[in-house]
């Protein structure tokens, strides 16, 4: 069991990061990553509000809709638990715990249209975790999230002050070493495996 | 708004606002997608169908919805045709909806479909809503497809494989063979580092395209 745990939440972040493997949450990535500190900032917000979405849509899938045959309302309810979620936690922050709602709270607005709190929640179900299999690989996507931007902000440090040609500047160079990010992250497969398997 | 600019509203999605290669929205399921052309074409048509029917119901209701609860009502919207168009895939296009799997319902947070109903549809009638919807639709399709078919020829050496689930008239397995089958196939394209390294090398071409474009207008004459 644990080690079952152990090889989801390294897979997560290492085989398949959600930002350099499966391309979820490339806006954050490219938008947020210019700073370390707000890089971790959103991080941070996003790894919460995704193992609190996995924890309460997980029973209200298994427990409420697929009972009655209403999977296919999947997509509606979650998006709007998700959105409930953010409002909720945003308005909790402010009240009881203003300092991380002062570091935090800048980026909970743009959580609800980040793909991958969205995106968890779906592969959860669609891989067929159980409770706690689904939180560890929420959390494990989260962290993954975390690792992705904090070592793209560094790598990103030196691309602002490259050169490069007038059309590459900006988006499209950042795009060009996202890719070469990504390509360290591919020497990875099949390590989680080999480790736990 | 003058008949011309009708078109000129249609028009703006292609190039000059590109939703993905300019104003850089709807990133994620750009480079997930893509790896064949044929997904590409999938994902911009059932893209283009939330983005015109949600930017009609929205330019229609946008002095209905009270201003504080716009975007959660934008969203509910949004995600009722993402779930007619998850059903209308699964019944039909099955093969898509395996190809595309969970980036389907994740249509309902594509940042293209939200930011054009908060940009355009809000502020807009329905009749140019829908143009803003259509042009919008097919400058992502578009994109998609030039970048499905640029990882597909490189990595996979065929080109628009698997559009016979799209097209049922085509034969089962049809693909066109680009480059031969002997060469070994460059398969880093339909991975993930190729996805970034085309959509990166393809917005610094529509960034050139444009710039060119502003620089020269007076020796071209008019467009």
């Amino acid at each position: 069991m644990v080690v079952k745990l152990a090889s989801i939440f390294f897979t997560m972040i290492l085989v398949d990061n959600y930002v350099l493997a499966k391309f979820l949450g490339i806006c954050p990535f490219l938008g947020v990553s210019k700073k370390l500190d707000s890089a971790v900032g959103m991080s941070l917000a996003v790894t919460f509000v995704m193992v609190l979405a996995s924890a309460v849509t997980w029973p209200i899938h298994t427990m409420i809709l697929a009972p009655n045959g209403l999977e296919y309302l999947q997509t509606i309810v979650f998006i709007l638990i998700i959105a409930i979620l953010v409002q909720l936690l945003e308005n909790v922050l402010k009240k009881f715990v203003p300092t991380l709602y002062r570091a935090l709270g800048v980026y909970l607005p743009l959580i609800t249209t980040n793909c991958t709190i969205l995106g968890v929640t779906i592969l959860n179900l669609d891989e067929g975790y159980n409770f706690i299999e689904s939180i560890v690989c929420a959390a494990g996507a989260g962290i993954g999230f975390l690792v992705a931007m904090v070592l793209f902000s560094g790598v990103r440090r030196r691309v602002e002050e490259a050169t490069p040609p007038k059309c590459f500047e900006g988006l499209p160079i950042t795009l060009v070493s996202a890719a070469m990010v990504s390509l360290s992250f591919m020497g990875f497969g099949g390590i989680v495996e080999s480790i736990f398997g | 708004m003058s008949e011309k600019t009708k078109l000129g509203v249609l028009a703006n999605g292609i190039l000059d606002e590109n939703p993905v290669l300019r104003l850089v929205l709807g990133t994620c399921p750009t480079l997930a997608v893509t790896t064949m052309a044929a997904n590409g074409i999938g994902m911009g048509l059932a893209a283009t169908f939330v983005l015109l029917c949600s930017n009609v119901v929205i330019s229609a209701l946008r002095k209905i919805i009270p201003g504080q609860v716009r975007i959660p009502c934008y969203i509910t919207i949004i995600a009722g045709f993402v779930s007619v168009v998850q059903m209308l895939v699964k019944a039909f296009v099955p093969s898509l909806d395996e190809a595309l799997g969970v980036y389907l319902p994740l249509i309902v947070v594509n940042c293209i479909i939200l930011g054009r109903a908060e940009m355009f549809a809000s502020k807009h009638a329905v009749l140019d809503s829908a143009l803003d919807g259509i042009g919008m639709g097919i400058g992502f399709t578009l994109t998609l497809t030039i970048m499905g078919s640029i990882r597909e020829i490189l990595g996979a050496g065929t080109w628009l494989a698997g559009l016979d689930g799209l097209l049922p008239f085509l034969p089962e397995g049809f693909a066109i063979q680009v480059l031969p089958a002997s060469l070994d196939p460059f398969t880093l394209m339909t991975s993930a580092p190729g996805g970034f390294f085309v959509f990166g090398v393809l917005m610094a071409g529509a960034a050139w395209l444009t710039a060119r474009k502003k620089t020269a207008p007076a020796e071209e004459g008019n467009d």
